[in-house]
């Protein structure tokens, strides 16, 4: 039996290990605060594993080549903040419509622009779920403790392979920079999960043929399988088209491979929900923030209990309807403006009370706001 | 013979292509994979990486591993797969305005690292696909949609610009002479590093129509007249030298190739 590994890690360093836990051979980026450290430790971890790591020119050349080394076999990854992940965007698209596996980290700092480089936000939530253009769905996981950070690098990965789609994993400044003790699985208690292989031979393959799960097989680069892959609407064969019913197919397809397998990629965590009558939703650091509070509070004698999403895109839409149908009333705090509140409103403001704090000058939410927000509000 | 290298390399269920009659792209291919063909290369080890443009949609009719990619950044998803499978021969297929405006950074740096990928681009001094608009190799003077009084642009030397950059193999060639283009193709792929074609070409619907430069085949004939071979450039006297465009292989060089370095480190661990 391998004897346990516990570790004291960076929610940064946490990412990279989960990431080659995962079977990440390939890092590309471009440094930015507050993610550098993913970039600095997969320079150094990824040679000794045979692995590949390239600093490019910037995000969008970064991206690029990430999906390229996907394309070729890899399973790759690329890190950055605010201002790059903007520039990441039109190739994140790609990703989507030509179906290639991928994780993208933002660990968020403080924005629009510039921002404010070194302190926490939770500016990009949206941006995550909408930030390319055009119709489609997408997955973001939002990890808030290190060793969440790297359970949920893992699970990125998985669902990457999974659903042949980009993964963006959210973090804040808090998450990246803080350190905290984890217990590593044990080699062999980690479940890996690769991209579908080709069943048939290279005659009768069709590289965006749907399969069962609405996922098609995927053949990588070099193994004989000659196939086009176009950001343009494409049919089965990946061959560029105009044909209005096969684009309406594709789209639907792509968004309903990851809407309809919904239960497969949502995970959350709840707290001391066991009796609760009223609820607050929140997620990354914040959560942290908000579990002491519930604590004061429950202490006081308040029945409230803490929905954490960890898959916050697609957001967990059948357990908030149903935190809508059975609380008094339904609080969202996030440091931002009201991002994540939106989809809580949507989902629940039909049946209950929905109401939001944040705060956006690039400090953390404290318990003790929390708790006068409660009280008082 | 074309017969035989559209049978073996073309997609002809694809066919016919999206281009226009007289357009320079058809020929470019040709020649491409007829070098292809003469280095007797292994289909399923040639990956073809395009950006987005008319040039660029030569990967779709390609039976190779293709990938027809963003605007601007062929090579940076072409760096990726070559670095991630050194094996693959990786060939890029650019626009002008692909390779030098919006993907002019990416240039730079896959030349500076010698990153074994043969560039090829289709310089037809406009940008096609979006209709006439005049790019970074439009000739000052000249005319595009959006340069309606002409272009008061410089306009960029791209083989210059590689060769500065790290390439270690540089050269052009025009549409007027096929296996000029066959051969330089050729010795590109077979260089171990960053090569670089460039290759002049026509776009009569745009370029041709704007500047009154006549029907295809007379805009082929004046890239004849307006190019000189190297080695006759370098015979003539300085004041003969102006204004002509010189053809053929400008620059080698030899260099450790990126992936070889890399993989120098993984096998010291
Ligand atoms: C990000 C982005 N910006 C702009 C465009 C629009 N666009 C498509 S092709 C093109 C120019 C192509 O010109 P060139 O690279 O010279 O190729 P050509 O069509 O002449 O072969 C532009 C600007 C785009 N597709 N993507
Ligand atoms: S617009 Fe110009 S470059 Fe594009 S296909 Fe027509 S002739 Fe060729």
């Amino acid at each position: 039996m391998t004897v346990e590994k516990i570790k004291l890690m960076q929610g940064n360093e946490a990412c990279v290990e989960g990431a080659v836990a995962a079977g990440m051979r390939f890092f590309a980026g471009y440094p930015i605060t507050p993610s550098t450290e993913i970039a600095e430790i997969s320079a150094a971890k990824l040679p000794r594993v045979g692995g590949k790591f390239i600093q490019m020119e910037d995000e969008i050349a970064s991206i690029s080549a990430v999906i390229g080394a996907s394309l070729a076999g890899k399973k790759a990854m690329t890190a950055t903040s605010g201002p790059g992940f903007s520039l990441k965007q039109e190739s994140i698209g790609y990703a989507v419509i030509a179906e290639i596996p991928c994780v993208i980290v933002n660990v968020q700092r403080g924005g629009p622009s510039t921002g404010m480089p070194t302190s926490p936000a939770q500016g990009d939530v949206m941006q995550a779920r909408w930030g390319t253009h055009g119709d489609h769905s997408i997955i973001a996981l939002y990890p808030s403790t290190v060793k969440e950070v790297y359970d949920t690098t893992i699970k990125a990965f998985n669902l990457a392979e999974k659903y042949r789609t980009p993964v963006i994993l959210l973090m804040d400044e808090v998450i990246g920079h803080m350190r905290e003790k984890v217990v590593l699985p044990r080699e062999g208690e980690i479940k890996i999960y690769n991209r579908k292989k080709p069943t048939v031979s290279p005659e009768e393959y069709k590289p965006y043929k749907a399969t069962d799960d609405m996922v098609p097989e995927m053949a990588n680069i070099g193994e004989g399988y000659r196939y086009h892959v176009t950001g343009l609407v494409h049919d089965e064969f990946g061959n560029p088209t105009n044909n209005n019913v096969t684009a309406e197919e594709l789209i639907k397809r792509l968004v309903n491979k990851i809407e309809n397998n919904i239960d497969d990629i949502v995970e959350y965590e709840e707290y001391k929900m066991e009796d609760a009558e009223e609820v607050i939703v929140a997620y990354g650091s914040t959560a942290r923030s908000v579990k002491s509070a519930i604590d004061i509070l429950r202490d006081r004698g308040r029945k409230i209990g803490l929905f954490k999403p960890i898959t916050i895109w697609p957001s967990p839409k059948k357990e908030l309807e149903l935190l809508g149908k059975n609380m008094k009333r339904i609080l969202v705090v996030e440091m931002n403006m009201g991002q994540y509140l939106l989809e809580v409103e949507r989902i629940c403001r039909k049946y209950t009370e929905v109401k939001g704090y944040g705060r956006v000058n690039g400090e953390l939410i404290s318990p003790n706001e929390i708790v006068s927000f409660v009280e008082e509000g | 013979m074309t017969n035989y290298l559209i049978e073996k390399y073309y997609r002809t269920e694809r066919l016919p292509h999206i281009w226009c009659p007289g357009c320079g792209n058809g020929i470019v291919l040709k020649a491409i994979v007829k070098a292809i063909d003469n280095l007797n290369l292994n289909q399923n080890e040639v990956c073809v990486v395009s950006g987005i443009g008319c040039s660029s949609r030569a990967t779709g009719y390609l039976d190779f591993n293709t990938v027809h990619t963003t605007h601007g950044r062929a090579l940076a998803f072409a760096t990726g797969i070559k670095f991630a499978n050194p094996k693959l021969h990786v060939v890029v297929i650019t626009g002008d305005g692909d390779c030098a405006a919006i993907g002019g950074n990416h240039l730079i740096h896959a030349a500076r690292r010698n990153i074994d990928i043969t560039t090829i681009v289709f310089n037809n001094n406009i940008y096609g696909m979006t209709g006439g608009q005049y790019s970074p190799t439009t000739p000052t003077g000249d005319k595009g949609t959006t340069a309606p009084y002409g272009n008061i642009d410089p306009n960029f030397d791209l083989c210059e610009l590689a060769k500065s950059a790290g390439a270690t193999y540089v050269s052009r060639s025009t549409v007027y002479g096929v296996n000029m283009i066959t051969k330089q193709v050729e010795e590109g792929i077979k260089n171990k590093g960053f090569s670089f074609i460039e290759i002049l070409t026509t776009c009569p619907t745009y370029y041709g129509r704007k500047n009154k430069k006549g029907n295809a085949a007379e805009m082929i004939k004046q890239l004849n007249e307006i190019t000189i071979n190297v080695n006759a450039y370098n015979n003539l006297p300085q004041e003969k030298r102006e204004n002509k465009i010189v053809i053929g292989e400008l620059y080698k060089d030899i260099r450790e190739e990126y992936t070889e370095k890399y993989d120098r480190l993984i096998k010291s661990f």
